[in-house]
């Protein structure tokens, strides 16, 4: 906060009269991370509103959860956040078991654990590369990706996509690890630290990323939780609470880890945030591996789940980028009656003006970088 | 081990002869048959039930991923004391209180919501909104629609929904001047079923586009659009193709056998005679 | 007895600029869903794009060549994207990159456009969903071939159906 303080007066009558103008930051632009249009109402360079506009990637999942069986569910719960398709998919079939009672063998747990792990280091190092694109820092785009694609092929050997990994299933695992994978995880776990002190390197002491984002993007602790912020931007802002942490799932109260928070609010808080949660992960990482127990890997239970006539029930996980959670309506038959995402990028998003009325137009698109958003999980 | 179990299946009935090694040692008397077959049936009904008992003591002992599923099932919450601190407060509003496997669930008259929101918020520390919906069930006749509001305590860490029901053109309080984040949920609410706020800052749909005909998420909405979407590209498809259940090929997931129920449940006694 | 007079002519003259279209397409940054991470991944170190001279995606359709549809075309996006179409000069190619764009995926849904050739005129589909890293390279690779079966004899249509209009 010290080089770059934000102008707090707006520029005074000139000759020529001021006027506002109204920007089209469109649904296609190279820094929207996907379909998002904002109306900027600007003066000269300063922004002094900004209107979302969403939907543009709005594909009638909801609809779509009603016609299909629990279990034929889980691929598109892929879709929605896409960078993070484990963390959906544990959130979705977390909200099924707890729905219909089934506990799952505590292999399974720590299966789904490694996995979501893992697809969090993988959500982190896309967002700095796209956070840092958006900057203007291209290098550690292929830095980042070299690691990701190592974490796409495990995923790839575990369940045979890279992206969209319908790795989970109610009540357990359809797979059981393959040979070698335990210590393929291994290997890269104990090599990826120095990866990100490599990351670090280019980008924590830079001068020109502290100008970029020191002070930049203030989100105040109350307007978070007013809005319904959740995950890296709420800990962002000096709230230290993780899901994993205060109402604990699958093996997290098992394993030792630390959530990292930071006080001041703005997006280099949050960048720090989440490269402290990239180590963090490989400390889990690393436990899981070694308590890894044997057993069965799929719960006991009936051929056709039903839920039960008249129930709902909402469970949520802590994704890369907040609070997923399913809010699922039970009728006695093998489909949900009503599934309903709770999308983190969808409230986090929401506060967006807030974080950018008074800066400029390039604080904008750091802003947005920050926000980590997905748009296929803000629109669905 | 038991006599029973010697590999002979026992049909539950009352042995008509002695099995081999279901043999007590009797007092060799000279009594009446009727005695004997009734002390030889008292003898395998002992002998069933211990291990019927050995039998579901293993199966207690067992663990829970190994047993079938126990459903939850709603319980009153009345001895919750948020429910008694609402109860305080907003007596009238409260129309039912329930917790199911763990959550609370709160029924909200539909004028008071605002009101119950703001309570929870400064009162009780329920400061964080998390999630915003609409449901409809088309088959309650009055009031077919449902907000559920779902709020988080940091302090308590506990979650609980407040649901209000809603007929058709019955706008519900919006509950932006306590949570500013309600704006987008209760525009989506609309857009999806036309569940209208009341002194909503920006009631417009949100996911869809403006003149998009009808709401989606309501039942009698079908998939493929009325006006829009794949409804516009039949020829596409034609009439016998085309994946979703319900329509082209009518292709729907294979149907249970119809007495799964009972075929499970006959499975299960049969391992217990077995 | 024209034509063949036409080609004899151009062949040198379509050749030297069939090969210079080919070997620097330049796509248009035009992501929408899922598979536009997997574009993102052909330009990683691994899938290298750069060796097919075509690194360069350009944030503006009036500066690019290539429009990769990657992801899910809504009925509410639609429109842009005819719009974005119309914008890039010639000569310019689509390509529909993952199911939702070819046919519209898994989504028959009110809200989702069944395939983006309803809208704009695709060149060629790659399938998958969302296709492989390689699968993009193969559809780039495919464009390629097209490309270079043009001439400026005849029109991309001449060429395909045998037909001089």
């Amino acid at each position: 906060m010290t080089d770059h303080e934000p102008d707090s007066n707006p520029q005074p009558e000139t000759l020529f009269g001021v006027e506002e103008m109204e920007l089209n930051f469109g649904p296609q632009h190279p820094a929207t991370h996907g379909v998002l249009r904002l109306k900027l109402t600007i003066d000269g360079e300063r922004i002094n509103d900004c209107y979302p506009i969403i939907g543009y990637l709005h594909r009638g999942t909801e609809k779509l959860f009603e016609l299909h069986p629990f279990f034929q569910n889980v691929p598109h719960t892929d879709r929605m956040d896409y960078v993070a398709a484990a963390t959906n998919n544990l959130a979705y079939v977390g909200a099924v078991e707890k729905l219909l009672g089934m506990t799952v063998p505590p292999r399974a747990r720590y299966i789904r654990t490694l996995l979501s792990e893992l697809q969090r280091i993988s959500s982190h190092l896309l967002w700095l590369a796209t956070h840092a694109i958006d900057i203007g820092a291209m290098t550690p785009f292929f830095y980042t990706f070299r690691e990701r694609e190592q974490i796409l092929d495990m995923f790839e050997e575990y369940c045979g996509a890279r992206l969209t990994l319908n790795c989970m299933r109610p009540g357990g695992q359809p797979f059981d690890l393959p040979v070698g994978w335990v210590e393929k995880v291994g290997a890269f776990n104990e090599a990826f630290p120095e990866k990100v002190d490599e990351y670090e390197g280019l980008l924590t002491e830079n001068r020109i990323w502290k100008k970029r984002t020191v002070g930049i993007g203030i989100l105040p602790p109350e307007v978070a939780l007013d809005y319904g912020v959740t995950g890296p931007m709420l800990r962002g802002s000096g709230i230290q609470w993780d899901i994993r942490k205060a109402m604990p799932y699958e093996a997290y109260d098992e394993v030792d880890f630390d959530v990292p928070v930071s006080y001041n609010c703005d997006t280099y808080d949050r960048y720090l945030v989440r490269m402290e949660e990239m180590r963090q992960s490989v400390r889990i990482i690393r436990q899981c591996l070694e308590k890894l127990p044997d057993g069965p890997i799929m719960a006991k239970r009936p051929r056709v789940l039903k839920g039960p006539k008249d129930s709902d029930v909402y469970h949520s996980v802590e994704g890369p980028k907040g609070e997923i959670g399913f809010y699922i309506v039970g009728d006695g038959t093998p489909n949900p009656y009503r599934c309903r995402v709770r999308p983190p990028s969808f409230y986090n998003i929401e506060v967006l003006p807030e974080m950018v009325r008074g800066g400029l137009i390039a604080d904008l698109i750091a802003v947005i970088g920050t926000t980590d958003i997905v748009l296929g999980e803000v629109d669905r | 081990m038991s006599e029973s179990e010697n590999g002979k299946p026992d049909t539950g009935a009352t042995p008509e002869a002695p099995k081999p090694g279901t043999e007590e040692v009797e007092p060799t008397s000279a009594e009446p048959a009727s005695d004997s077959e009734e002390a030889k049936a008292a003898a395998a009904a002992r002998a069933k039930a211990e291990a019927a008992a050995k039998r579901a003591a293993a199966e207690a002992a067992k663990p829970a991923w190994e047993k079938d599923p126990v459903t939850p099932e709603w319980q009153e919450a009345d001895q919750d004391p948020l429910v008694q601190a609402l109860r305080g407060t907003h007596a009238e509003a409260l129309q039912s209180s329930r917790l199911f496997a763990g959550d609370l669930v709160v029924e909200v008259a539909r004028e008071e919501i605002r009101n119950v929101c703001r309570t929870l918020k400064e009162a009780q520390g329920f400061t964080l909104l998390v999630d915003l919906l609409g449901a409809h069930f088309p088959e309650r006749e009055e009031d077919p629609f449902e907000v559920v509001y779902i709020l988080y305590s940091l302090d308590a860490n506990r979650r609980v929904r407040l649901k209000v029901r809603t007929a058709e053109d019955v706008d519900v309080p919006s509950v932006t001047p306590v949570f500013a984040g309600a704006n987008w949920p209760e525009r989506e609410a609309y857009d999806m079923y036309g569940i209208r706020f009341e002194q909503h800052p920006d009631m417009t749909r949100i996911l869809l586009w403006e003149g998009f005909n009808g709401y989606p998420l309501r039942k009698d909405f079908p998939v493929e659009g009325i006006d829009t979407g794949a409804a516009i590209y039949p020829e596409f498809y034609g009439e016998t193709a085309g994946p979703v259940a319900g329509t082209g090929t009518g292709w729907r997931p294979p149907e249970p056998p119809a007495d799964e129920e009972s075929e499970s449940a006959s499975a299960e006694t049969a391992g217990d005679e077995a | 007895m024209d034509n063949v007079e036409a080609n004899v002519l151009t062949t040198t003259y379509d050749k030297i600029f069939n090969w210079a279209r080919r070997s620097a397409i330049w796509p248009m940054q035009f992501g929408l869903a899922c598979c536009a991470i997997e574009m993102m991944a052909v330009l990683d170190p691994r899938h290298d794009m750069s060796r097919f001279g075509a690194e360069v995606f350009r944030a503006t359709p009036r500066q690019s060549d290539l429009m990769i549809v990657a992801g899910t075309v809504t009925e509410k996006m639609a429109p842009i994207v005819r719009r974005l179409w119309d914008q890039m000069p010639d000569p310019k190619w689509a390509l529909a990159m993952g199911a939702c764009a070819t046919c519209g995926g898994p989504y028959r849904t009110y809200a989702v456009t069944q395939g983006v050739d309803r809208v704009v005129p695709v060149d060629v589909y790659v399938p998958g969903c969302p296709p492989r890293p390689e699968a993009l390279l193969w559809g780039l690779m495919h464009l390629q071939r097209k490309i270079d079966r043009m001439t400026v004899a005849k029109t991309a249509s001449e060429v395909i159906t045998g037909q001089t209009s």
